[in-house]
Formats: structure tokens, sequence, C-alpha cells
């Protein structure tokens, strides 16, 4: 393509708190329009804000995480403009101080698009806390306006203008997001608002220095989304850019069942949003030792946790992967590892196993009945050999169904191993003499029968024979 | 001293502030509000460079609440001032576009 | 006039209601008859829900009578200005646009003059939302001064000082962002009190301008006015810009102690006051004589001059409006409130109800305060202001280096007539010795000092003091107001 590409990103989250920013109505997802608010969320007169401490310490560490320096001095700010959703017509955000300031989040491996992404920083320009909006659900003729969101702690992370493709875009938040959610700062669920992302998106021709004609991208409800709508983007205005026609400085929705942008607004005069001190509140003043003692708080970041886990646990790159994509995964290993001699076997279960269950069954990870502790013990009892593998499934549905210990349902099912030679024998012999044309198959070569035979002698003993001496006895017998 | 006489666009203002302005009363209100913006020009005569602003009439930092919710008021109480409902359990207002707004 | 309740001070009805004198529902009610018999007159009410108030006058003195009083004060009532919030009761502060509206939460200080039992009585009228410095730019009616009724009362919370001049009620509360207190309390030959920015909460009173807002009693004396800064001062979880005000004694028994003289006292006059334009021949008379009476009570005097009461008017009113213009936003016609009926649209629902629910002095100023934060002036206006409000506060603070207090007229000019004021800066000037005190969020304390010779109107002083230096400029005011000639300012009517 004969043009550059020039992405910022500008990404809202919530942050998960118990109450709002500025009040103490509980900040949760999902009630009866207009039960979680009082007089000040809702802008009533002469109420007044007061700041929610967590919240604070939130934003600082998402701001370290992303490798932003803290301000010693900030303030709140008030941003003016009318709209429904803006209680009091205007929002407490930060201006000219915001808690974090020049951070950067390194996007590497493959893009969405499948393709690999060279490694690369992406610049933050800042990270600042503000409250959110109410809700306007749309109707025909009217809209409603619900103020349970109003007031929620959001961060508001803004990008420098370094990203160059919708995969480094796709990238950028993906690590964002397992960022947000491995430092506890928000559960980033986009289907409940809880990330939100606008695009600012503008080509230039190959080696140019000035920036092209910025167009906004919104209203995308998924990273694929965003993905797409870049990829849309790029396409429409390099056509736009070769047929000659100027583009204009506007916002775009995007349709994600149409697959394309749409005009929304042409841009509008510039917004006045006469910001000033916040007069209601105080500054937020932090000593260097302040900020160390947060640093001391800053969870593991994935990235670290792999290379921990793999040197510390044996386990491979891609057992890795996926037992840290998500941080309760990763947490539930770290415990069911305490408990066994064999993190890589405890691994393998959980990526093959565990993780299918409950993806069946919806449930996530800390809500199954399955501890770590119990897992880890089904682990060293399949070590131990006192259950084949083929059981431990059996034993693992069980405990998924139950969150009986494995030992109590080995017990009460009968499920232990054979590891009985004589007893294993008379299970070899049968085998042989139910199934003498394989047999012979066996005998002129065709070695792999002999799986069919322990399939055989699994069946019989009802899956406790140890399938080991199985095979050692019927390799003996079969010749 | 700066003393570049500064101009108030009433009508530019208005806007941003959500004021209509009767016709009828806009010369008197630009005239008027021209008299006072001269007035509070008075201080381009101060020197004031290096001085730091003072935003708060009370010096104190770091005032915050512990992150506990309560939740003291119904809905009913919340709404019941309200002009126009819908459905009863949101604000009514005119039709506004989704992707409009804030945050 | 029943000569028993009328004109009695706070301290005084206590006393009657601790010996059985009187009752709760007896005050109230030789209340409501001198109402009855002033108010046409007067006008300093919106609101005055009798049936209610004489209900809580009852378990008032129910309570008293099983020796379950909350305070000493259980029972008496207070009026209250239309700008704060009182749980059940309309809150207009004098617009159409907050009409019809009903408070849904107590401020804080409702709250606490309620736990003393303290009976709210009745919404004084005021400027709209306390813009304004005659009760003229109320949009329900025009109050009158007692002491002439063709004069204003001053304002913004002037309902507030008729009413307690007029001798309707013992106290009033009110709030006080450039004056508004102290103004109409000279006005109407009252005490009149602004508690140091963060010493009373702010939580519940309707905004004006966040960091110079103050709630503050209007009073027949120091006395009172004492009892009621107790009451309602103190750190408050909902307001973060409240102080911690560490004090072994109340401001009560401080007052109770200072009944003799100034020894050792420092007070810092500002003789250039003589000289200033505008100022009027019986404020700058009494201006002195209250000097000398200061001198006679033992005080030092010295002589402070103050190079930035002319920049003063204009940095408030820059920095005033600013923070009116966001937070008169909210009166939209969206989740409260007036709304008009004919709007096709949001922009226009938004533009005629705010259009036309709110008053021209009140449009001025959020007109002022948006122009000066908008892009391109911010510089010019709000943030030289901003650094002037520094100079203000430096030089206050220079100044009670210096000395205890700080005395000046409280007003260039006694009471000027209904409608005799018409241009809105000129209207401005009449805070000129006030606005200065809020900028630098010191205390101050309006005390009568006089009537003008020619048309018998009161005159104040005004007796500043630091940043909570409350009980210096209540000692001051006290030992004043025990040696001043007129001993009792109260009007014919
Ligand atoms: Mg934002
Ligand atoms: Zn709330």
């Amino acid at each position: 393509m004969k043009y550059d590409v020039v992405i910022g990103l500008e990404v809202h989250v919530q942050i998960k708190t118990e109450s709002k920013m500025f009040c103490s109505c509980p900040n949760r997802y999902g009630e009866e329009p207009n039960t979680l608010t009082c007089p000040v969320c809702m802008g009533y007169p002469g109420a007044m804000p007061v700041p929610n401490r967590k919240a604070i310490e939130k934003a600082v560490i998402a701001g370290l995480m992303c490798g932003c320096s803290i301000s010693e001095y900030s303030k709140f700010d008030r941003k003016s403009y009318f709209y429904p959703d803006m209680a009091k017509n205007y929002q407490i955000s930060q201006y000219d101080l915001p808690f974090c300031l020049e951070g950067n989040i390194k996007v590497e491996g493959k893009g969405f698009s499948g393709k690999k992404i060279q490694i690369k920083n992406i610049g933050i320009t800042r990270i600042h806390l503000e409250e959110d909006a109410a809700k306007s659900n749309h109707y025909a003729a009217c809209s409603g306006v619900d103020y349970n969101k109003a007031g929620i702690p959001l961060l508001e992370i803004v990008s420098e203008p370094d990203i160059a493709s919708a995969d480094e875009a796709y990238a950028y938040l993906t690590n964002l997001k397992e960022i947000m959610q491995y430092g506890n700062i928000s559960s980033c669920d986009m289907e409940k608002g809880q990330m939100r992302c606008d695009v600012n998106i503008s080509l230039k021709p190959k080696g140019r220095k000035e920036f092209g004609t910025k167009i906004e991208l919104k209203n995308m409800n998924s990273f694929r989304a965003v993905h797409r709508a870049v990829e849309y983007e790029i396409d429409r205005q390099a056509e736009a850019l070769d047929e000659g026609v100027t583009l204009r400085q506007e916002t775009r929705g995007w349709n994600d069942e149409r697959g394309e942008t749409y005009l929304m607004r042409s841009k509008e005069s510039a917004h006045d949003y006469r910001y000033f001190p916040e007069p209601d509140l105080m500054p937020v003043v932090f000593t260097k030792n302040d900020i160390d003692n947060f640093k001391a708080d800053i969870p593991e970041l994935p990235k670290a946790k792999r290379e921990r886990f793999i040197s510390q646990f044996n386990v491979t790159e891609y057992d890795a992967k996926v037992l840290t994509a998500e941080k309760a995964v990763a947490d539930y290993f770290e415990k069911g590892a305490e408990h066994t001699k064999s993190p890589k076997l405890l691994a393998n279960w959980m990526i093959t196993d565990l993780l299918k269950e409950i993806s069946d069954s919806g449930l996530n990870i800390n809500e199954i009945r399955v501890t770590p502790e119990n897992l880890a013990e089904m682990i060293e009892m399949i070590n131990k050999k006192t259950i084949s593998g083929k059981i431990g499934k059996t034993v693992l549905s069980e405990m998924f169904k139950t969150g009986n210990k494995p030992s109590v349902i080995v017990k009460e099912k009968g499920l232990i191993q054979d590891t009985d030679e004589s007893s294993i024998e008379k299970y070899v012999d049968k085998a042989i003499e139910d199934n003498p044309s394989q047999a012979e198959q066996y005998r002129s070569g065709k070695k792999n029968v002999l799986q069919y035979f322990v399939g055989q002698v699994m069946k019989q003993s009802r899956g406790k024979a140890n399938p080991q001496i199985a095979i050692k006895l019927l390799k003996e017998k079969l010749g | 001293m700066n003393k570049q006489k500064k101009t108030i666009d009433v009508d530019y203002i208005a806007g941003l502030a959500k004021l209509e302005i009767d016709e009828s009363k806009k010369s008197r209100f630009q005239e008027e509000m021209q008299n006072i913006v001269d007035y509070v020009d008075l201080l381009s005569e101060l020197n004031v460079e290096n001085i730091i602003p003072t935003a708060h009439a009370a010096q104190m930092k770091n005032v915050w609440r512990e992150d506990v919710s309560e939740n003291d008021f119904s809905r009913e109480v919340m709404l019941k001032n309200a002009p126009e409902l819908f459905d009863e359990g949101t604000i009514k207002v005119p039709q506004v576009l989704p992707g409009e707004g804030t945050a | 006039m029943s000569s028993n309740i009328t004109y009695k001070s706070l301290t005084q009805l206590a006393d009657l209601l601790e010996n059985k004198e009187t009752t709760s529902e007896e005050i109230c009610s030789e209340y409501f008859d001198r109402i009855e018999k002033v108010e046409p007159q007067i006008n300093a009410f919106i609101k005055l829900d009798t049936e209610d108030i004489t209900k809580k006058a009852e378990e008032s003195d129910s309570r008293r009578k099983a020796g379950r009083q909350l305070s000493r004060y259980d029972g008496i009532p207070i009026s209250i200005k239309d700008i704060y919030n009182v749980k059940g009761q309309s809150c207009n502060c004098a617009s159409k646009i907050l009409a019809p509206y009903t408070a849904i939460y107590d401020a804080t200080v409702i709250k606490k003059i309620k736990e003393k039992g303290f009976i709210p009585f009745g919404r004084n009228n005021m400027d709209e939302f306390a813009m304004g410095s005659s009760c003229e730019n109320s949009s329900y009616q025009t109050t009158s001064n007692p002491w002439d009724l063709r004069r204003v009362p001053g304002g913004s919370s002037g309902g507030s000082a008729a009413a307690v001049s007029a001798g309707e009620v013992p106290a009033s509360l009110g709030t006080d962002t450039g004056g508004s207190v102290r103004q109409p309390a000279a006005f109407c030959g009252i005490v009149g009190l602004k508690p140091s920015y963060g010493k009373v909460s702010r939580y519940g009173i309707v905004a004006f301008a966040s960091s110079l807002d103050q709630a503050g009693p209007l009073s027949r004396n120091v006395l009172d006015s004492a009892v009621l800064l107790d009451t309602i001062s103190g750190l408050d979880k909902m307001d973060t810009t409240t102080v911690r005000d560490k004090r072994d004694d109340s401001h009560e028994s401080i007052v109770r102690k200072s009944n003799e003289n100034l020894d050792g006292f420092k007070i810092g006059v500002c003789h250039k006051y003589l000289e200033m334009d505008g100022l009027s021949e019986s404020i700058k008379e009494n201006y002195m004589y209250s000097i000398e009476q200061m001198r006679e009570l033992g005080a030092e005097i010295i002589d402070i001059s103050f190079p930035y009461t002319k920049y003063a008017i204009a940095a408030y009113y820059i920095i005033a409006t600013a923070e009116a213009s966001a937070n008169l936003a909210r009166f939209d016609g969206i989740r409260y409130g007036s709304r008009i009926k004919d709007y096709k649209d949001l922009n226009e629902l938004y533009l005629k109800t705010r259009g036309r629910k709110l008053g021209d002095e009140v449009k001025r100023r959020i007109l002022l305060g948006t122009f000066v934060l908008s892009s391109g002036y911010y510089d010019a206006y709000y943030l030289r202001a901003q650094k002037v409000r520094t100079l203000i506060s430096d030089s206050f603070r220079e100044t009670f280096q210096k000395c205890d207090v700080f005395l000046s007229p409280t007003t260039p000019t006694p009471a000027f007539k209904i409608g005799e004021v018409s241009s809105p800066v000129e209207m401005y000037m009449a805070d000129v010795f006030t606005n200065f005190v809020n900028l630098a969020g010191i205390c101050g304390i309006n005390i009568p000092s006089g009537l003008t010779k020619d048309d018998n109107l009161p005159v104040g002083l005004q007796i500043l003091g630091p940043h909570l230096g409350e009980d210096k400029i209540l000692k001051a005011a006290k030992v004043f107001e025990d040696n001043r000639e007129i001993k009792e300012f109260i009007p014919d009517l």
C-alpha cells in the first residue's frame, strides 16, 4: 500500500470497586434502571462529590502497570457540556494534571489476522480518572435515561498515534485488557460496557510527515469489531485518496452486521469544554514513598508470569500461554502446583480436560466445584498409579459434578487401578482367546493391533487394569 | 500592560451555556455584558507573573472516602422530582442518538 | 405586639423554655402572629408551613415535658434561606427553574440544627440562586427593609435579614458567597457572621460558587451567632472541603466570657478607606467612630494599607461566575425542576427551559462565567483572577501577623432604595468590602454600629479575622456590642 496508517486509541475502562467514584452507590451492572442512584450521581442541587480512595489507587496501579510515571500532584477538573447522560452537565475528569503520564505497552506475537506482529512499543500519552456517564435507552419517539452507570469510576487511556495496522490495534487492546484484568483494575467485559474503545485513524502517503485527515470511529463492541472497522476504514480511506477525494474530519460509527462504517456526524465546531479545577475536591498529592509503595503492590504481569511458569514448573511455552491467559486460571494452576510433584501433568489435565469441562458448563473457573487441591490430589493418584489416566477422566467428571475429593470417588466407585500381574493376566488370556484373528494379525507383523487388545483388557477390567502391565503381558503372550 | 479590548460574543456564549436570550433583550444584554467584561478587565493592570494561582480557599490534600457502598435512596424518591418519566423507570428526554454523548 | 417573645434572643428564649415560662408552641404561635402583622409589608418569607411547624413545636414540648429535650434550644424556630435542602420542603432558590422541586434530603447544616431541636421555620426570600445584593432578583417577591419599606434589605440573604430585623423570627440561616450574610445584616441592623471557608459543611446547600460559599447565621446579637456557629460547624464527610477545627471552648462560652474590654487586642484599620469613591459620609463617620470606640475599649489600633480592594471585585466576579456557570448547568429541566412544554428537540428543551426560567441577573452571571472559561479567554481572565486571589490571600496573611482582627465598613452605603441601582456593575460595588473576605477564605462578622442621622438607617461595622479566627472576631464584636451607644436595633414597624 502506498499509504502509512496512523492510529491512536482512546480506551475507557470501568474500574472494579464496591461503590461509585464520588458517591456510595453500589458499582453494579444489570440492576433495574435508576435503582443505584443518589443525589450525588443524579446531580441534585446541593449534593457534593467525595472521591473513592480505592478507585484512585487502582488508577495509579493501572498507570504503573502500563509503565507510566505517576504525578506527585494531581487534581480533578470539571469538563462542561450539556447532555442528559451527564447529571451535572459537567463531568468530573482530569485535565492538565492526570494521575498517570507517558507509559507504553509492548505488542508482539500474532495479530487477529494470524500474521506475525513485529515487536513494538505503543506509547501511552496519559491515563486519567473520571466518572462514567448515564445510559440512554433509545425508544421510538424519545429516549430514557438510567443513571445507574453514572458515576462509576472510569479510566481513560489515551495512546500515542503509534499504531499502524488493525493487527497492532488488536494486539494493543488485548494486552491492555490483560493488564487491567491482571491488575484487578477491571473485568473489562465489553458486553457490559466495562471496556470501550474509540479509534482515531488517518492515512498519509508513505514517508510523509504531516498527518492526514483524522476520522474518529465509535460504537465497536468487541476487539474483533475494532479490527474489522479499522481494516474497513483503511480500505475506504485509501480508495478515496486514490481517487483524489479530500477526506473531511468526521465521526463514523461501525455497523457490525453490514461490516461497514457509516457517517455519524461531520466535525462540528470544536468543543469548548471550559475545563477548570473542580472546586469541590482537593488535590491529590503522592510522595515518592507513596509511589514506591504502590509499585510494591503491582501484581505480576502475564509475560513475567509465563516466563516464570516455564522455568519454575517445566511447562511448555504453549502451556504457559494457555494457563496465563486468564489470571484466575493462572492462580488456580499455582495453587494446585503447590500440592503435586508433577506440575506438568497438572498443566496437561487443566488444559485438555478441566478447561474443556469449564467451557462446556458455561461456568468460570472461580465457580467450579473442583478445587485446585482436589485436582492435585488426583494428579498424585495418577502419578502413584493408584488410578489410570483413563479412570482419571471419569474421576474428574465426577469431581466436577459433586465436588467430592478424588479419594472418596475412587473408593466409592471402586476405581482403584489393578496392578496385580496375575489378575491382569486373566484378562489378557481371555482377550487373546476371544480374538484369534486379531492375534494372528499381530503375529504377522501388524503391531498396532496391540492397541485393540489393550482396549479389550481395559474393557474387561472396567478400566482398572494398569495399562503398562497389560501391554507388557500382551507383548509376552502374543510373542 | 496588555490593554487590548476584549469583546464578548453573547450569542456564542449563550449557545455554550444553553441560554435562550430574548430577541428584544439581545442588544441590552450585549451592552451590559460588555460593560461587565470591561470592568473585570481591570485585572490586566496587575503584574501576576510567577504567582501561583489559588483554586481553593482551604489548603488540604488527599481527602477521600473508603470504598464502601450503601444505597439510602429508593428509585421512587430519586424520580419523584422528574418532570417526565418513561415507563416509570427512566427519565424521559427528547430522542438522543446512539453513540452521541459522553465519556 | 406581644413583647414577651418578639425580639427575644435565642438564649433568652432558651431560658424561658428552661424555666417553663413558655412553650415551643407558644413561641411559634407568637411569631405566627407577628408575621401575620408585619409580613404583608416585609415579604421576607416565600413559604411558611404553619401546620407542620406547630406539629414540630408540639413534639418539642412533649420531649421537654418528658425531660428528653435535645438541647437547651429544643423547640426554638430558625428561619431558613430558600437555598438549603430541608427534606420534604420546597427549595426554590427563589427561582422559577426550581419550581416545583421538593428536597429529598437534609443539608448537613439542617441535620445539625434539627439534632439540637431547632425548628426550621419557613423559607426566606433571597436573590435568585444567591446572585444579588438587594433581594430584588428574586423571581417571587421583593422584600422590604424593615427600617424603611421603600428600601432594600440587602442580599442575597435579604429575606433572612429582614425577618430577623422585623422580629418575625429570632434568627435565620443564610449563605455568604461575597457578602450575602454580612451586607443584608448591615442594611437591617442585625448581626451576620460569615465563617471561615471549610468551617461549615456546604453539603445540601445549593451551590453558587463552591470555593467561596459558606453558610452563616443572622441573629439579633453576637452570642446567638456563636450559638448557631457551634451548632452548624464541624468536619463533614460529605463535604471534602470542610476542616477540622480543634478548640477547647465552644464559641458560645468564648462570647459569654468576653464581657470586659479589649486590652492587648491589636486591631487593624485602613484609613485609606475614608478617601474611597462611592463611600457615603455616614459610613465614613461611623467607621471613624467605631475605630475610636475600639481604641477606648483598650485595643491598639494599627493602620494597614490594603492595596487590592478595587481588584478584588473583578477577581471575585470572574471566579464566582466561572464556578456558578458550571454549578448552575444542572438546572436544565431534565431530572428535576421545571421543564418547558414546547420543545422540538433536546437543544431547544435546554435553551428554552433555561432561557425562560432563569432571571436576567443569573443569566448575566452564567454568561460572564462561561465567557471567562471559554477557549482563548481562560488565561486572561480566570487564571489571572486566581493569581490575584493569591495576592489577596497573601496580603491578609500578612495583615493578621500585625493584628488580631481587621475593621472595615461592611457596606459603602446604607440600604439603598428599591429600583435605585439599575446597572449591574454599580450593584456589584455594594460588596466592595465583603467580596475579598470570601476570596481569602477568612472569617468576618457584621455588627450594627450606628444609625444614619438623616434617614435613621442602620450602619454596620465589619470585623475580619484570620482563617479559623472566629473566636477573635466574636470577642471583638461582643465587647463592641456591649459598649456601643445604641443598645438595641429595633425598627419602627
Ligand atoms: Mg473521557
Ligand atoms: Zn450515587
